[in-house]
């Protein structure tokens, strides 16, 4: 047996794991590759102490019909070398880099072997964010164009280089790490002292914009590894918090769209429609980004009577505006013409580099966890997935006002059979020893990933987290190829990508 | 055209008339307003608001048993009130938190809103002066998640309409009157924020906004920071939150500016 079949929220044994050697372990992974599996999560886990030279490497791959997953190991040393996947399978290639830059283990050919967010623990301390090896086109004509990594409006830093030919784009080179603050290790820190607290508040700060998805996924993490089941009152509370946040962000991200095409009209009504939606979370648990809704046994906010009839209303008004100005920006030509045919993402190239999640689905790759590796309330209510074909930025903005208008109803759906009972379950803090979780969650954005390993005492050993936005960063470059310079601030707009979730 | 029309009467003004008078509905959770009794315990208080605190927080003075709450630490998640058996905390939804001194930021047992806001900025003459009638800021984001960037992007929205005081975020730094720093400052950022700083033409001003900004946040603790420029640069306006509501920013710095 070269792995373990798992699913999502499943607690496996470390025991169970394969070990296999390297040179079977990167056979596994290319016969699961040519047979319609995808790279999950590949990361390394130092062995025992940091003293040794071994690293356990973890790959997780993921049958989306089947909703299985499979779990597989290898011992490898830093600074040792094995063959790289990416070159046969492009969607290795950002958990490759991450492994090198960490571990120093050296994936062999791979053609992009550069950092990926300049971690302070990295190994090679002479490669800093000042001196990024970036790629260089010669010839007449050509230049550079260099923007960040602080930008012109109040966004996260990174730093863009285009390599253009007049005003076409060839290459974009993304560099990140600015804002990488070693969350990771934070919450192994905190998942050793003893005192076993795992700081939720840590996973509702990955991405300020995906609290929600990030904390749903802790908690689930942390549930399972406690054996405890949520009350199914607080699942369906968890899947309307998970919803909201995606309506609230999909309409902000229409009206930063429409702002970009100087839709001005779009941008004051979509962002005062998605006002009325945050303030419907700040309403149930205080915070308008749904900070303090999700912890670990349930949900600590229940939605009474007469609040389920003022988030009926107001979705209500919400959908209504939504529908009204929607159905106006779609259909004028003035809209039409930039939106459509810019910044186009093939459905081979987005499967290949293994898109996630709302940017993928847009370019026709269908994957959502919410069906293919289902969890907590979408078990009881299931969400179809819903794909577009061009991957062009009208796609990437039409499958939001799609999405919205479907989360809606959901909402609506969850309010009119909301379960009885309680929310929140007391829950012992004690996790399974020397054991292996893997949580996925759909956010707004895509699959949204943590993995944990405990040690022998039931302590965080490692604290795995993958958002969708590591990714796609490479979707984005690989969209603006062979389009305008100017048009980059709305191709970028249309993925909306984290920078604090890709740099953690 | 027609349907632009209908557009337009159905939003109809979207702006707050009076930020000054807002008031955010509860459950928001804005200044924390400590029990002046102290806490009875058997022989010491129990601890249990420290020990769910994600940021140390909150201090227990052992020999008076009272408690007092850093809002420059608090990420006003609410852990606290669960956590407390005695009740000894409640989150207020007074939202005018903002402060020129960061220990104004310590908040003492039996402190009300109004005996913090009436001390807590010190506006001065020269400020109101300098940037009384415009003030443009840039933004400079040193690690920070995203949510106050969220917040501070919506100041400018159509429901704040922060423009309308004159304060205004601008893309470059040579245009500006000063910096916001959201974020807990991260080593890779730290070049990054002091560059921007030294890019704005004097006099300057520098405002931390959120928890992360003032205190490093949740991330207080994380190698990955270097928060040097702080040592190196006065501050002159802290803004508390997780994130930062926008019109605890608005009314901070309209204090801020003795308006």
């Amino acid at each position: 047996m070269s792995a373990i079949q798992t699913r999502n929220n499943r607690v496996v044994s470390r025991e169970d794991i394969p070990l296999l050697p390297i040179d079977q372990f990167c056979a596994f992974l290319t016969d699961q590759s040519n047979h319609g599996k995808r790279p999950v999560m590949f990361f390394g886990l130092p062995f025992e102490d940091r003293t040794t030279d071994e690293v356990i490497v973890y790959s997780i791959m993921a049958h989306d019909e089947s909703s299985s997953l499979s779990i597989t190991s290898c011992l490898m040393k830093r600074g040792e070398s094995y063959p790289s996947l990416t070159q046969q399978f492009p969607a290795f290639h950002i958990f490759e880099r991450e492994l090198f830059e960490q571990f120093g283990i050296t994936p062999a050919l791979h053609p992009w072997l550069k950092p990926v967010r300049f971690d302070y623990r990295r190994l090679d301390e002479s490669s800093n964010i000042i001196n990024y090896p970036f790629f260089h086109m010669e010839g007449e004509e050509l230049h550079e164009v260099a923007v960040g990594p602080v930008h012109a409006g109040i966004i996260e830093p990174g730093h863009f280089r285009f390599m253009c030919h007049g005003e076409r784009v060839h290459h974009l080179e993304i560099q990140l790490g600015y804002q990488h603050r070693g969350v990771e290790s934070l919450f192994e820190f905190n998942g050793k002292k003893g005192r076993r607290q795992i700081p939720i508040q840590l996973a509702e700060s990955i991405a300020g914009d995906s609290v929600i998805a990030h904390a749903s996924a802790c908690a689930q993490a942390i549930e399972s590894l406690s054996h405890c089941d949520i009350p199914l009152r607080a699942a369906a509370i968890r899947g309307i918090a998970l919803e909201l946040e995606r309506i609230g962000i999909h309409i902000g991200d229409l009206g930063a769209i429409a702002n970009d095409i100087a839709y001005l009209t779009g941008n004051a009504v979509f962002g005062a429609t998605r006002t009325l939606v945050i303030n419907t979370s700040l309403a149930i648990c205080g915070s308008r980004f749904g900070r303090g809704w999700i912890r670990f046994g349930g949900v600590p906010f229940d939605i009474d009577e007469s609040l389920r009839s003022r988030i009926r209303a107001t979705l209500e008004k919400v959908e209504h505006d939504v529908v009204l100005m929607g159905e106006t920006m779609f259909s004028s030509p003035n809209v039409l013409t930039r939106l459509e045919k810019t910044g186009i993402l093939e459905h081979q190239k987005a499967k290949d580099i293994g898109m996630v999640g709302m940017a993928a689905r847009a370019s026709g790759v269908q994957l959502d966890v919410r069906s293919d590796h289902s969890y907590g309330i979408y078990k009881n209510f299931p969400i179809y997935k819903i794909t577009l074909e061009s991957g062009d930025v009208f796609a990437r903005a039409y499958i939001r006002y799609i999405e919205i208008r479907k989360s809606i109803a959901f909402i609506y759906e969850l309010l009119d059979n909301l379960p009885q009972g309680n929310t929140m379950k007391p829950i012992e803090m004690s996790l399974a020893p020397n054991s292996m979780t893997i949580s996925m969650v759909e956010g707004w954005r895509g699959e949204t990933v943590h993995a944990l390993i405990t040690d022998k005492e039931g302590n965080i050993a490692r604290y795995k987290i993958k958002d969708p936005s590591f990714h796609n960063w490479f979707g984005l470059a690989l969209a603006v190829r062979e389009n305008g310079v100017s048009d980059f601030p709305l191709v970028n707009k249309s993925f909306n990508l984290s920078y604090c979730g890709n740099d953690l | 055209m027609f349907d632009m029309l209908k557009i337009r009467i159905n939003q109809g003004s979207q702006a707050i008339k009076d930020v000054r008078k807002a008031v955010i509905p509860l459950p928001f959770r804005g200044f924390p307003v400590i029990s002046p009794q102290e806490c009875k315990g058997d022989n010491k208080a129990c601890n249990a608001c420290l020990e769910g605190c994600p940021t140390n927080a909150i201090h227990i003075n052992q020999e008076t048993r009272k408690l007092s709450i850093d809002i420059g630490k608090c990420v006003f998640c609410g852990d606290c009130v669960r956590n407390c058996k005695e009740n000894k905390i409640a989150f207020s939804n007074f939202h005018k938190i903002a402060a020129t001194n960061p220990n104004t930021l310590v908040l003492e047992a039996g402190m009300t809103p109004e005996d913090f806001y009436s001390n807590a900025i010190k506006a001065r003459d020269q400020i109101k002066k300098i940037f009384g009638r415009s003030l443009k800021l840039r933004q400079v984001s040193a690690a920070g998640c995203n949510g106050c960037e969220m917040e501070l992007n919506a100041c400018s929205n159509v429901n704040f309409d922060m423009q309308r005081f004159g304060i205004e975020f601008v893309a470059s730094p040579r245009h500006a009157d000063g910096i916001v720093i959201t974020g807990p400052i991260s080593q890779n950022m730290s070049f990054a924020v002091e560059d921007t700083f030294n890019a704005v033409p004097q006099p300057r001003i520098v405002i931390l906004v959120g928890s992360c900004a003032i205190s490093g946040g949740v991330f207080a603790s994380s190698p990955a920071l270097n928060r040097e420029f702080l040592e190196k640069y006065p501050v002159d306006l802290y803004i508390p939150g997780c994130p930062t509501h926008p019109l605890t920013f608005i009314n901070g710095v309209l204090d801020f500016l003795g308006q």
